[in-house]
C-alpha cells in the first residue's frame, strides 16, 4: 500500500517539474486584482475607448458592467457607449466582419472570453510586447504574438519601442532571441504608468471573461462554512449510532 | 403529534397495500445487512450516485437555456454563464460534476480491484459496473462536444476519426457517426440527443441493475469475507449491520465531505488549471484551424496515451489500427478480471507481495499514461508510453499466473474491524 | 448489538438537528435552480422601456408599439372623444372609476391617462388575451349601446370604451391595463418607465 502512494507522489512531482518547458520569451505577470474596483473602472474606460472600435464583447452587457463595477448607468450611457444607446445591449461593434477582413486580413476576435482562453498574463504581455517593425503593414510587431495583424492601438500612451534581438545557435540553426526593449519615442505615459494602464485593461478583461468571478469566491467560503457545520452534526450523528457497532 | 404520526402511518399502510413500499425499504435499507467493517474506500459508490444526481439535475436545468445548434451553442453557454440568473453556478456544477464523477468512479473501481469485489459471486455486479463505465465515457465524450469550443470540436473530430482505422467500413462508419463529412451541426444535434436522453436513461437503468445485483449477493468488504456464511439464529449475518441507520448516517457524513471538496473546486478552481475546463475551449469551434496542442479531457488520457503509443506497423495491420485496437482492449480488459484472477482470496489484505506489486505497478503505469496523454508527443514520452502500455496489458495477461503463484495468507472466519 | 446504553434522546436530537440543517442546505441549494427561471438579462434587455414618437399621430388615430412582446397602443383622442368619455352612462361600465389596480396612480382618472389627449394601453383583452379591434366610429354595427367609440374584442365580444374601461355584461372582467409610461418630451412617450422615475 505504502509503495503505491509513494509511486503516485513521485508521479505528481515529475508532472510538476516538466510543466515549464516550451520556448519563447518569458511571459510577464499580470497580477490582476478583481477586488480593485477603481482599476476595473479604469480598465473599462480604456476598453470602450481603444478596443471596442474593432473588438466586440458580444456576451457582455453595458448595464451589467455598470452594476458590477459600480458606475452609474447614465455615466455609462454618456461616456462609454459609442455603438448603441440601449444600456441593456451587449458591447457590439459597428464594423462588419467582411470589412475587417479586408482591412486587417483577419477578423478581430470577440474579446468576451479572451481572458479565459489566453489568460491574463498573455494579454498583459501582448499589450506590453509591441515594437516598431517597418517590414509590417501596421509598422509594428509583437514579441509575444509574432506577426500579429493588430496595430499598436495604445502607442500614443506607451510611445514606440525598438526590440533588441541577439542571435543564438540552437542545434545548428540560428535563432533570434529577444533580449529587451529600447524606447525610440516616448509616449504620454511613463513605463510604470503604461504598465498600470494595461494591467487595468487586463483586469477588466478578466472580469469580462467571467463576471461571476466577482461573487464566486465569497459565496464559496459561505458554502464551505455551512457544509462544515452540517458535517459536524452529521459526524456526531454517525458517532452516536456507531456506538452500537463493536 | 400523535395524531399526525398515526395519519402518516395510515398513509404508509395504504400505499403499502398497493405497492411493495415496506419490502423495498427493508430489502435495500432497513434490513439490508452490510458488513460492519467498510473503510474509506467504500464511500465512492455512494459518491458516484451523488455525482449522477448532480449531473442529472444540473443537466435538466442547462438544457432549458442551451441551444444545440452550431451557430448558437457557444453563445448559449456564455448566455448561461452571464445572463441566466445563477446560470454560472449550475454550469460549473455540471462541468465540475463531470470530472468529479470520473474521479469517484475510478476510485470505486480501484476499490473493487483491491478487495477483489469482482470475484465470485459478484462477477455480474462488476460487469454491470463496467457497462456503466462505458456509458459514462460515451456520455462524457458527447457532452464535451456541446459547448462547441475548439477542444469540443477537435476532440470529437479526433475520436470519431479513430473509427476510420477500421478496415473496409471505416470511412463509411465515421460518416455515419457524424452524419456529415466533418463534425458539424448535424453531429452536434445527435450528440445532444444521445447526451441528454439516451445515455442518461441507460446509465440510470444500469445503476438500478448494479444495485439490485449487489443487494442480491451482498456487499464485499475489506477482508473479502462472506458475512452470509455466519448467521445468528434469526438469519442475520453476525458481521452485518442494517444499512439504515448505520450506513445511511455514515454515508451522509461522507457525502457532506464530498460536497465540501466538490464545492472547493467549483467555487475556487472550476477550470482546475485547464484540466476540467480547457482554455482552448473558450475559443468557438473553427473547422478551418486546429489548436496547436489538443488533448482529451483528463479522464480519457490513459487510453489516449495507449492509442498514441502504437507507432509500429505489425503484420498487415498499420499502427493507427493497432492503436485503436489496443485502446479498445485496454478498456475491455477490465471486463475479464473475474476470470483472470485465480487467487483463492479476495482482499489485498490476504494476498502476497506478488499481487500487491503488480497492482501498484499497474496503478503507476495507468497514472503515467494519463499524465502523458495531456502532453504533446516527443520521442522520450512515446517510449515511456510504450513501456507503460506493455505493463498495462501484462497486468491483465499475466494475472492468471501471478495470482496463482502468489503466497496468500489465511483468511479469517469473521471480519476484522 | 446491545441496546443497553442507547441514548435515544441524544439520537433523536442529533437526527432532528441534521435534518433541519440539511433541510436548510437543501433550501439554499434550490435557490439557484428556482431563481434561474426568472427573466434573464437578455429578456430584461429586450423588455426594456421603448420610446413612442407621437409627433406624427393625428387626432383620432392609434399607433401600435411592441413592448415586452405585447402590443401597446397609443391613441390620440379628439376633444369630442374626451368629452364623450364624461358623457358615457357610467351604469353601462363595470368599473367606471378605475377602482381595480389596472393602471398606475397617475392614470387613475376619468381618462385613464396622464395627459387626457393620449391614451396608452396594453392592447390585450383582460378576458383571455386576444387583442381587441380599434373601433373609433360611433355607428359601429353589432356593438352594445351606449357606444361612443372604443375597442371590440373579436374573440368573445368584450367591449371597452376609449379609455379602455370594460362594459358591464361582457366576458372581460376588468378594464384594460395601462402600462407604466412617462412623457420624455411633449411628443415622446417612454413606455415601461413610470412618471417621475427619470
Amino acid at each position: 500500500m505504502r509503495t503505491l502512494f509513494i509511486a503516485i507522489l513521485m508521479c505528481c512531482v515529475s508532472a510538476a517539474v516538466s510543466a515549464t518547458e516550451d520556448g519563447g520569451p518569458q511571459m510577464l505577470r499580470a497580477n490582476v486584482d478583481l477586488g480593485n474596483r477603481e482599476s476595473l473602472q479604469r480598465g473599462a474606460r480604456l476598453f470602450v475607448n481603444y478596443c471596442v472600435s474593432c473588438h466586440s464583447a458580444n456576451f457582455m452587457r453595458y448595464n451589467r458592467v455598470a452594476a458590477d463595477l459600480g458606475i452609474p448607468e447614465d455615466v455609462v450611457k454618456a461616456n462609454m457607449m459609442f455603438t448603441t444607446d440601449k444600456i441593456g445591449e451587449p458591447m457590439r461593434i459597428a464594423m462588419k466582419p467582411a470589412d475587417a477582413e479586408n482591412w486587417f486580413g483577419v477578423v478581430p476576435p470577440d474579446l468576451s472570453v479572451v481572458a479565459r482562453s489566453r489568460g491574463p498574463d498573455w494579454l498583459f504581455s501582448f499589450l506590453n510586447g509591441f515594437y516598431a517593425d517597418p517590414a509590417k503593414p501596421t509598422g509594428v510587431n509583437n514579441v509575444y504574438f509574432p506577426n500579429t495583424a493588430m496595430p499598436h492601438v495604445l502607442w500614443e500612451m506607451q510611445g514606440m519601442n525598438r526590440a533588441v534581438f541577439e542571435t543564438e545557435t540552437h542545434n545548428g540553426t540560428e535563432v533570434a532571441m529577444f533580449r529587451h526593449f529600447e524606447q525610440d519615442r516616448p509616449g504620454t505615459l511613463d513605463e510604470a504608468s503604461y504598465m498600470t494602464a494595461t494591467r487595468d485593461l487586463v483586469n477588466f478583461l478578466t472580469y469580462v471573461g467571467e463576471p461571476a468571478k466577482l461573487v464566486r469566491y465569497a459565496l464559496g467560503v459561505k458554502v464551505l462554512v455551512f457544509l462544515f457545520i452540517l458535517w459536524i452534526v452529521a459526524y456526531a450523528l454517525k458517532r452516536e449510532y456507531w456506538k452500537d457497532v463493536h | 403529534m400523535n395524531a399526525i404520526t398515526r395519519q402518516l402511518t395510515g398513509l404508509r399502510d395504504w400505499v403499502d397495500d398497493r405497492f411493495p413500499l415496506m419490502s423495498l425499504w427493508n430489502d435495500h435499507m432497513g434490513k439490508y445487512y452490510a458488513p460492519k467493517n467498510f473503510n474509506f474506500w467504500y464511500y465512492f459508490g455512494v459518491f458516484s450516485l451523488v455525482a449522477l444526481v448532480i449531473q442529472i439535475l444540473t443537466g435538466i436545468w442547462l438544457v432549458m437555456n442551451y441551444k444545440p445548434d452550431a451557430e448558437l451553442a457557444f453563445a448559449s453557454v456564455e448566455y448561461i454563464m452571464r445572463d441566466v440568473s445563477w446560470g454560472w453556478l449550475i454550469r460549473y456544477m455540471h462541468s465540475t460534476g463531470a470530472s468529479a464523477f470520473f474521479i469517484v468512479v475510478y476510485l470505486h473501481m480501484f476499490r473493487g480491484m483491491m478487495y477483489g469485489s469482482y470475484k465470485q459471486p459478484r462477477e455480474l455486479i462488476w460487469i454491470l459496473g463496467m457497462l456503466l463505465y462505458l456509458c459514462l465515457m460515451a456520455e462524457a465524450f458527447m457532452g464535451y462536444l456541446l459547448p462547441w469550443g475548439q477542444m469540443s470540436y477537435w476532440g470529437a473530430q479526433v475520436i470519431i476519426s479513430l473509427f476510420g482505422a477500421i478496415p473496409v467500413i471505416g470511412g463509411t462508419l465515421t460518416e455515419w457517426i457524424r452524419g456529415d463529412y466533418v463534425v458539424s451541426d448535424i453531429t452536434l444535434n445527435r450528440f445532444f440527443s444521445l447526451h441528454v436522453i439516451a445515455l442518461p436513461f441507460a446509465i440510470a437503468g444500469l445503476v438500478l441493475l448494479h444495485i439490485i445485483a449487489l443487494h442480491e449477493v451482498g456487499s464485499n468488504n475489506p477482508d473479502g469475507v462472506e458475512i452470509k456464511k455466519k448467521k445468528d439464529a434469526n438469519g442475520v449475518p453476525l458481521d452485518g449491520i442494517p444499512f439504515h441507520p448505520y450506513y445511511s448516517v455514515k454515508d451522509f457524513a461522507g457525502i457532506v465531505v464530498f460536497l465540501m471538496l466538490f464545492s472547493a473546486v467549483m467555487f475556487f478552481a472550476p477550470e482546475m488549471g485547464g484540466y476540467f475546463l480547457e482554455y482552448n475551449n473558450f475559443i468557438p469551434a473553427n473547422p478551418m484551424q486546429t489548436p496547436l496542442h489538443i488533448a482529451p479531457v483528463w479522464y480519457f488520457t490513459p487510453y489516449y496515451s495507449i492509442l498514441r503509443a502504437n507507432t509500429v506497423n505489425f503484420f498487415w495491420i498499420d499502427a493507427k489500427l493497432w492503436g485503436v485496437i489496443f485502446m479498445g482492449l485496454g478498456v475491455m480488459a477490465f471486463f475479464f478480471l473475474p476470470w483472470l484472477d485465480r487467487s483463492p482470496v479476495k482482499s489485498i489484505r490476504y494476498r502476497g507481495g506478488l499481487y500487491k506489486t503488480m497492482l501498484a505497478i499497474f496503478v503507476v503505469a495507468f497514472l503515467i499514461l494519463g499524465y502523458l496523454g495531456v502532453k504533446p508527443v516527443s520521442e522520450g514520452r512515446t517510449l515511456v508510453a510504450q513501456i507503460c502500455t506493455v505493463i498495462y496489458f501484462l497486468f491483465f495477461l499475466l494475472m492468471p499466473i501471478y495470482t496463482k503463484l502468489d503466497k496468500t495468507k489465511p483468511v479469517p472466519d469473521r471480519v476484522t474491524m | 448489538m446491545s441496546d443497553d446504553a442507547v441514548d435515544t434522546r441524544r439520537r433523536r436530537f442529533l437526527t432532528g438537528t441534521t435534518v433541519v440543517i440539511g433541510g436548510i442546505g437543501t433550501a439554499f441549494a434550490a435557490v439557484p435552480f428556482v431563481s434561474s427561471f426568472q427573466p434573464s438579462a437578455r429578456a430584461k434587455a429586450i423588455g426594456a422601456p421603448v420610446e413612442v414618437d407621437v409627433s406624427k399621430l393625428e387626432p383620432g388615430q392609434r399607433i401600435i408599439q411592441k413592448w415586452r412582446g405585447k402590443p401597446v397602443w397609443v391613441v390620440r383622442r379628439t376633444p369630442e372623444m374626451i368629452e364623450d368619455l364624461k358623457n358615457l352612462d357610467a351604469a353601462a361600465l363595470r368599473d367606471p372609476e378605475s377602482q381595480e389596480p389596472q393602471q398606475p396612480e397617475y392614470a387613475k382618472n376619468a381618462w385613464r391617462s396622464d395627459n387626457p389627449e393620449y391614451l396608452v394601453l396594453v392592447g390585450i383583452c383582460t378576458h383571455l388575451g386576444c387583442s381587441p379591434t380599434f373601433v373609433p366610429e360611433l355607428n359601429a354595427p353589432g356593438v352594445k349601446q351606449p357606444w361612443k367609440g372604443g375597442f371590440f374584442c373579436p374573440c368573445h365580444g368584450s367591449q371597452f370604451d376609449l379609455a379602455g374601461r370594460v362594459y358591464a355584461g361582457v366576458p372581460a372582467p376588468t378594464n384594460m391595463e395601462v402600462p407604466p409610461y412617462r412623457f420624455a418630451t411633449d411628443t415622446k412617450i417612454v413606455v415601461g418607465e413610470d412618471k417621475g422615475a427619470t
